[in-house]
C-alpha cells in the first residue's frame, strides 16, 4: 500500500477515531482535500473472528493492542490499565466501546460557577445543544425522551429506544417502591437498520465487537469520508509536529510507516485526535527550542487533569430467573441523582444485563465436561443481578499523562506515562453510588451481594481532560473552538479538551465537539 | 434435548462459516451416492473433499462430544459431524484440529490398545482426565494436553453452549455468539424451541 504523503493537503487529522472521522467527514464533503493518518491498522476481516477471538482463551485479543507500540508506564497510586482502555485502528476506541451515548448535563459546563469546584467550559450546553443533535444523528443513537432529567432537547432521538429488558423489569419493582427513577438510556447500536448498517442481532458480545454492525463504529465516518475523497493512511505513527521559524504554525507532520521509511505529511491545518494520552504524547515529544516544553504547552497544562470516570458496583442472586447476557449492553439507567451537590461529583445508575456469567465463556473455562460442568452451569446461570454507576472525578493537577523517559517503544519514542490517582472526595461519590445500589437490593432481597466501592474500583476508559479547553491561555490549551492557544492552525478533537467530565460515558461529547470544530475550521479554510 | 445439524450450522453462523451459500446438504456426510460424483468423492482415508477432515478425526472428534457433553445431549454425532466439517473450512482451524485429534487416537491406541472412538464412554473420560485436558489452559499451539484443551474439548463445548439448544439446557436460548435476535432478552421465560430440523439456508 501506498503510504506516502499527500500532496496539497487542506487539512492532515492525526487519529482515525470517532473524533478523528467525524471531523474528516465533515471537512471532506465540504471539498477540503483531508488526509487521516492512523497509527493502528484497518480491520477488514470478519467481525466474527474477533467475536471469536473475545470469547475462546488461548486467542489474542481482538484488537492486537498491547505490543512494543503500545509500551506505557503507570506511575499514580492506582494502577492504569492503559491498553485495556483503548484501540489503535481505522474506528479508535469505538472498535470495543459499548455504545452507551448521553448528553452532558447543563451542570456539567458550569462547575465552578454553581460549586465552586473544577472548572467551567468556555461553552455551554446551548452552544453544543444542536451538535449533540447532529450527533445523535450521525451515530443513529436509539432513545426515547422518557428521562426526566436529561438536558432539553428539541427533536426526538433518530431511532426508537431499546425496549427494557426482563431484568430491568425485576429492578422497577423495588425502584417504583423507592421513589427511584428508571428510565431508557441512549444507544449507539441500530434498534431499526440504519445508514447501511443492520439492527441489533444479539450477537451479546458488543464489547469488544459487535459483528453484525449495529453497533456504531467511527469506521463508517472514516469510510464516508473517504468516499468523499479523504485519504486515510494506516499503520502511519506520527511522532513529531514540526512548527514554523516564527513557532506560529504546524508545518508537517512527521510518521513512520510498516517499512521504516520517515515522512512528512504538509498540510495548512492540522487536527490532533488520537485520545487523551497520544495527543498528550504527540505534543510533548514535539518539543523544540521555541517551545522547550512541549507544544501548545505554553499554559503548561499540557497532559494536567488526567480524569477517567470511576466504577462503582453491586450485585448478586436471586431466586429467580433474571434473564442476563442474551445482549451486551444496558436498556435502562437512573439519572436522578446526577445534578445532586452532596457530593457534587455527578453520578448515574446502571441496571446490567449482563450481570454474572455467561454459561458458554464459563464452559470455556471450566475445569471438567460432561454433566458435573452442566450442574455448575446450572449453579453458576440465571439469577443475577448487578447495578453499575459511574462517578465523576474532578481535574487535579496532580493526576497528569507525562512521558516516561526511560521507557522507549519500538521506534525508540519515550513511551506515555500514566500517573493517576482516586481521590477522597471521589471516593465519597463511590460510597454515595454505593449506598443508593443496596437501598435497591435490599428492596429486591438480593443474596451473595458483591460490592465494587471506593476500595475495589477502577477506571471506565474514558481519557479526558488533558488538552482541556479555556478562555485563558494561561491555563488551557485550547480556546472555545478547540484550537490551541499558541498555533493558529492546531486544532485538538476529543475528550481531551473536556475541561470538567462528568459522570456520562462521553463519546457523544466529542462526536458534537468535533462537528463544532469541523465548522470553525471549514471557516478558516475559506 | 436433541441437537440438530440446525443447532451446528447456527453456530458455524455465528463464527462466519457461512459463505454466502452454506446449507444443510452441503454438511451432508459423503454417501454411497455421492462417490464419484464432483466434490463428493471418498478418498481412502474418508475424506469427502479437500477440506473435509478424515472419517477417523471425525469419529475422534465425535466420541470425545460424547463425554464432554452433558448425558442429556442426544444427537451427538450429526451434531458434531456437521460442525467439524463446516469448521474445518477455516484454513486456519483445520490442520491443527486434525492433528490434535489424530494424536488424541494415537495415544488411545498406544495407551489403550485401541482407537479413541472405540473405546467405552468412561475411558474416553478417563484417558482425556489422565492427559491432564481438564486442567489445561487452552493454547492453539501448546503442549499436547494444552492443544487438546483447545482444538478438541474447547471447539466442542463451544459449539454446544453457543448453540441455541446446547444453551437451553441451561435457560438461555439466545447465547452469546449466537445471534439470535433482539428480543429474547426481553422475555421472562424461554420460548418454545423450533422443533424441526428442516433444510435450508441459514445466515444466522
Amino acid at each position: 500500500m501506498d503510504r506516502t504523503p499527500v500532496a496539497d493537503a487542506d487539512v492532515c487529522i492525526v487519529g482515525a477515531g470517532p473524533a478523528g472521522g467525524l471531523v474528516a467527514h465533515r471537512l471532506a464533503e465540504s471539498g477540503a482535500a483531508v488526509v487521516v493518518l492512523e497509527a493502528g491498522p484497518r480491520f477488514d476481516g470478519d467481525r466474527r473472528e474477533q467475536l471469536e477471538q473475545h470469547v475462546r482463551p488461548g486467542l489474542d485479543g481482538p484488537w492486537e493492542m498491547g505490543g512494543p507500540r503500545d509500551a506505557f508506564s503507570s506511575s499514580g497510586e492506582s494502577f492504569y490499565p492503559l491498553n485495556a482502555a483503548r484501540v489503535k485502528g481505522v474506528g479508535g476506541s469505538t472498535l470495543h466501546w459499548q455504545g452507551m451515548v448521553m448528553r452532558l448535563h447543563e451542570r456539567d459546563f458550569e462547575l465552578d460557577t454553581r460549586h465552586g469546584v473544577g472548572a467551567d467550559w468556555p461553552v455551554g450546553y446551548g452552544d453544543l445543544r444542536p451538535h449533540y443533535a447532529a450527533a445523535e444523528r450521525e451515530f443513529g443513537v436509539a432513545g426515547a425522551a422518557d428521562n426526566p432529567y436529561a438536558p432539553p432537547r428539541d427533536e426526538p432521538y433518530p431511532l426508537p429506544a431499546f425496549r427494557p429488558s426482563h431484568s430491568d423489569s425485576i429492578f422497577a419493582e423495588a425502584c417504583e417502591r423507592l421513589g427511584i427513577d428508571m428510565h431508557s438510556v441512549g444507544n449507539a447500536r441500530n434498534s431499526e437498520p440504519y445508514d447501511d448498517r443492520s439492527p441489533c442481532v444479539g450477537y451479546g458480545t458488543c464489547k469488544p465487537v459487535c459483528p453484525s454492525g449495529a453497533k456504531y463504529t467511527a469506521e463508517s465516518h472514516v469510510e464516508k469520508a473517504e468516499a468523499a475523497g479523504a485519504r486515510v493512511i494506516d499503520r502511519a505513527r506520527v511522532r513529531r509536529l514540526e512548527h514554523d521559524e516564527a513557532g506560529e504554525r504546524v508545518v508537517a507532520a512527521a510518521y513512520t510507516t510498516p517499512d521504516g521509511e520517515t515522512h512528512r505529511q504538509e498540510a495548512t491545518q492540522f487536527v490532533l485526535a488520537c485520545g487523551g494520552v497520544e495527543n498528550v504524547r504527540l505534543l510533548l515529544l514535539s518539543d523544540s527550542d521555541r517551545y522547550p516544553d512541549g507544544l501548545a504547552n505554553s499554559s503548561g497544562a499540557v497532559g494536567r487533569y488526567f480524569m477517567d470516570h470511576l466504577f462503582a458496583g453491586m450485585g448478586g442472586r436471586l431466586d429467580r430467573p433474571t434473564r442476563q447476557n442474551h445482549v451486551g449492553f444496558n436498556t435502562s439507567e437512573c439519572h436522578q441523582f446526577y445534578d445532586d451537590a452532596d457530593p457534587v461529583n455527578g453520578l448515574k445508575l446502571e441496571f446490567l444485563n449482563y450481570a454474572g456469567p455467561s454459561p458458554v465463556i464459563d464452559a470455556l473455562h471450566a475445569d471438567t465436561w460432561g454433566d458435573d460442568l452442566l450442574d455448575q452451569l446450572d449453579e453458576s446461570y440465571g439469577t443475577h443481578v448487578s447495578m453499575g454507576a459511574l462517578v465523576e472525578q474532578l481535574p487535579r493537577e496532580d493526576n497528569y499523562v507525562g512521558l516516561d523517559r526511560e521507557t522507549t517503544d519500538d521506534l525508540g519514542d519515550p513511551v506515555p506515562e500514566i500517573h493517576w490517582s482516586v481521590d477522597e472526595q471521589t471516593e465519597a461519590a463511590l460510597s454515595r453510588a454505593n449506598e443508593i445500589q443496596a437501598r435497591v437490593l435490599d428492596e429486591l432481597g438480593v443474596e451473595d451481594r458483591w460490592t465494587v466501592g471506593p476500595d475495589e474500583t477502577g477506571p471506565a476508559y474514558h481519557h479526558m481532560g488533558t488538552t482541556r479547553m479555556g478562555d485563558d491561555p494561561e491555563s488551557s490549551v485550547v480556546d472555545a473552538e478547540c484550537r490551541a492557544h499558541d498555533l493558529d492552525n492546531l486544532w485538538i478533537s476529543g475528550s481531551s479538551v473536556f475541561p470538567t467530565g462528568g459522570a456520562m460515558n462521553p463519546t457523544l461529547t466529542i462526536a458534537a465537539l468535533s462537528l463544532r470544530l469541523a465548522e470553525s475550521l471549514r471557516a478558516q479554510l475559506g | 434435548m436433541r441437537l440438530t445439524r440446525r443447532d451446528a450450522l447456527a453456530v458455524l453462523a455465528g463464527l462466519g462459516v457461512t459463505g454466502g451459500a452454506v446449507s444443510l446438504t452441503q454438511f451432508d456426510p459423503p454417501t454411497a451416492d455421492s462417490t464419484g460424483k464432483e466434490g463428493g468423492s471418498t478418498g481412502e482415508d474418508g475424506a469427502s473433499g479437500d477440506d473435509t477432515p478424515p472419517t477417523a478425526v471425525r469419529d475422534t472428534m465425535a466420541a470425545a462430544a460424547e463425554v464432554v457433553y452433558p448425558s442429556a445431549a442426544e444427537g451427538v454425532s450429526e451434531f458434531v459431524e456437521t460442525y467439524v466439517v463446516g469448521r474445518a473450512r477455516d484454513d486456519s482451524r483445520r490442520a491443527a484440529m486434525v492433528d490434535a485429534a489424530t494424536e488424541l487416537d494415537d495415544v488411545a491406541r498406544d495407551w489403550e490398545g485401541a482407537a479413541f472412538a472405540d473405546l467405552p464412554a468412561a475411558d474416553r473420560d478417563r484417558l482425556l482426565r489422565e492427559l491432564g485436558v481438564d486442567a489445561a489452559d487452552p493454547v492453539p499451539d501448546g503442549t499436547l494436553s494444552e492443544r487438546l484443551r483447545f482444538h478438541v474439548v474447547n471447539e466442542l463445548l463451544y459449539a454446544f453452549y453457543a448453540s441455541p439448544t446446547g444453551g437451553r439446557l441451561v435457560g438461555i436460548e439466545n447465547p452469546i455468539g449466537h445471534p439470535g435476535g433482539a428480543e429474547s432478552y426481553r422475555r421472562a421465560t424461554m420460548d418454545e424451541p423450533e422443533t424441526t430440523d428442516s433444510g435450508g439456508e441459514t445466515d444466522g
